[in-house]
């Protein structure tokens, strides 16, 4: 997940001479990952993760599951809009294929693996703030068929990610 | 970089607030849901910790003959004590320096409000151009600045008050300011809800909040402040307007007091010079009925060219995406526009750059 708009003379330049200049709430000097710490919610054993907060989890079925960490939800804030992929896209391990956006940002929301949308959370359209109530339950977003199944092994396992997000 | 600090640092964080660095200061950003402190402002009652503002007191016989050249709003209009005026002071080309507010205190006391990012120029502008006219200016660092804002905040503040605190506060009409228990009570917001904005010592304001926490209003951060200000149309400095931009441009003409005639002030020869020559780009509202934001920098399409957003936001009353833009003038009477969102053209409306006032749609 990456911030790809808020304050966009924050944003999309990370200028903070510029952005000094603002009398903008959402403008400061760093990006928000940097300077807002929070209390983090357990973080399910099943889960793996991406560097950039996207979480997976493998289903029964062979199809994986995809959402934004707890972390990544508390860093955005409310949120207000969801855009989804449609059933059928093909989507690329690393690149963008959903946006969240919250009052404050928007984000592009990885794909942890490559393979094909089967299933996309239609609730989010109408309650986008399920994403902050319960990022790693309900607040999914999408259910991918990968090509390569192996690919989820070299995801960020649980540790590893709240490793990350404590240096963070 | 060390951040700098309102008094209330320490309680924020203990009230669980995420800070963010705003301009050089460590400030709440939200203390849990933005929108849930946006709609609380807009049905009940809010607190916004606005220390990181600068109080400017001016003194001197000649003040009123300074403010009359320094600001585009005449101060002549205060003629009665604790009235205030909301103004841009500009520069000789006409842009926008910072806007604030002047409260008329006394003949040879005057108050000035500015913007907390452009601190430390407009002390330099004002300075000097105050030293023909043998004007003091006074920083007045010690002070602090608690904005509260709602249907029920003035009820809330006045029920903290002394008898006579309370009987001046409750008389005082919109856009005026009386001094009383020690405060500095102005009826005046950033919220377009009644309330009250109160200056108070620094070394009291702790106590000040922890008073109002416990008749019932809620601490607000700068996210809702932010959403809270774009419905209710106010612009916000180094977003909606510059140094490049004229008040003729940032739908601020309200503001600007070409009469009488023979008042000379600072930008008033480039502000005539563009209102004869026609301003070439107006601020406009736009909504989005689509789902989706509105952002600050996204290009706005309409049939006599491109404009640009200057503040977007997700409105939490409408519940849709609102913006403040700014069009060729040419295109503003028009009904509708596009939006470039991400390489997708999504339909908006222009509107009157209102949303929300007084918590009803308008």
């Amino acid at each position: 997940m990456s911030v790809t708009a808020g304050c966009e003379s924050l944003a999309a330049r990370h200028d903070a001479n510029t952005c000094k200049q603002h009398e903008h709430p959402l403008c400061y000097p760093d990006t928000p990952f940097q300077r807002i710490s929070t209390a983090m919610s357990e973080i399910p054993g099943d889960l793996r993760f991406m560097k950039s907060h996207e979480w997976a989890r493998k289903e029964g079925d062979g199809t994986v599951t995809v959402g934004i960490s707890d972390h990544a939800q508390g860093l955005l804030g409310d949120l207000v809009y969801v855009e989804l992929p449609s059933v059928g896209d093909r989507v690329e391990a690393g690149s963008g294929c959903a946006v969240v956006e919250s009052v404050k940002a928007a984000s592009d929301v990885y794909s942890p693996m490559t393979g094909t949308v089967v299933r996309v959370n239609q609730a989010l359209a109408d309650k986008p703030e399920t994403v902050n109530e319960d990022a790693f339950g309900e607040g999914w977003i999408f259910v991918l068929r990968p090509d390569d199944a192996t690919e989820y092994e070299e995801l960020l396992d649980p540790d590893a990610y709240q490793e990350l997000v404590d240096q963070t | 970089m060390t951040l700098q600090q309102t008094p209330l640092n320490v309680r924020h964080r203990e009230l669980g607030a995420k800070m963010v660095d705003f301009g050089g200061w460590d400030m709440p950003l939200h203390y849990g849901s933005q929108i849930d402190e946006h709609h609380i402002v807009r049905r009940a009652a809010g607190m916004f910790d606005v220390s990181h503002m600068t109080v400017v007191d001016l003194s001197g016989a000649r003040c009123r003959e300074f403010l009359r050249m320094l600001l585009a709003n005449n101060v002549d209009k205060l003629k009665v004590g604790g009235k205030a005026l909301y103004t841009c002071m500009l520069n000789e080309r006409g842009g926008v320096i910072d806007d604030l507010i002047v409260y008329f205190l006394r003949e040879d006391g005057f108050r000035l409000i500015v913007n907390a990012a452009t601190r430390a120029k407009d002390l330099a502008w004002i300075r000097a151009q105050a030293s023909a006219f043998e004007v003091g200016v006074a920083e007045r660092s010690e002070l602090a600045m608690v904005a509260v804002q709602g249907p029920r905040a003035r009820a809330a503040v006045e029920s903290l008050l002394s008898a006579d605190g309370r009987a001046a506060a409750a008389a005082l009409s919109r856009f005026a300011a009386v001094e009383s228990d020690g405060l500095f009570i102005a009826r005046t917001g950033y919220t377009g809800e009644d309330g009250y904005e109160i200056v108070v010592q620094s070394d009291r304001v702790p106590a000040f909040w922890n008073a109002l926490l416990d008749a019932g209003v809620r601490p607000c951060g700068l996210g809702a402040r932010d959403t809270l200000r774009l419905e209710a149309g106010m612009n916000l400095y180094g977003q909606d307007m510059d140094e490049d931009t004229s008040p003729l441009e940032a739908n601020l003409a309200w503001t600007v007091a070409f009469d009488p005639p023979g008042r000379v002030f600072i930008g008033r020869a480039a502000l005539e010079a563009q209102r004869a020559a026609g301003v070439a780009r107006v601020l406009v509202g736009l909504v989005m009925d689509e789902k989706g934001v509105l952002r600050h920098g996204q290009r706005v399409l309409t049939a006599a060219g491109d404009g640009e957003i200057l503040s977007g936001t997700f409105s939490p009353t409408l519940g849709k995406a609102i913006a403040l833009a700014r069009v060729p003038a040419a295109a503003a009477t028009d009904a509708s526009a596009q939006v470039d969102i991400r390489g997708k053209l999504v339909p908006v409306r222009l509107v009157k750059p209102v949303f929300v006032r007084e918590g009803k749609a308008v």
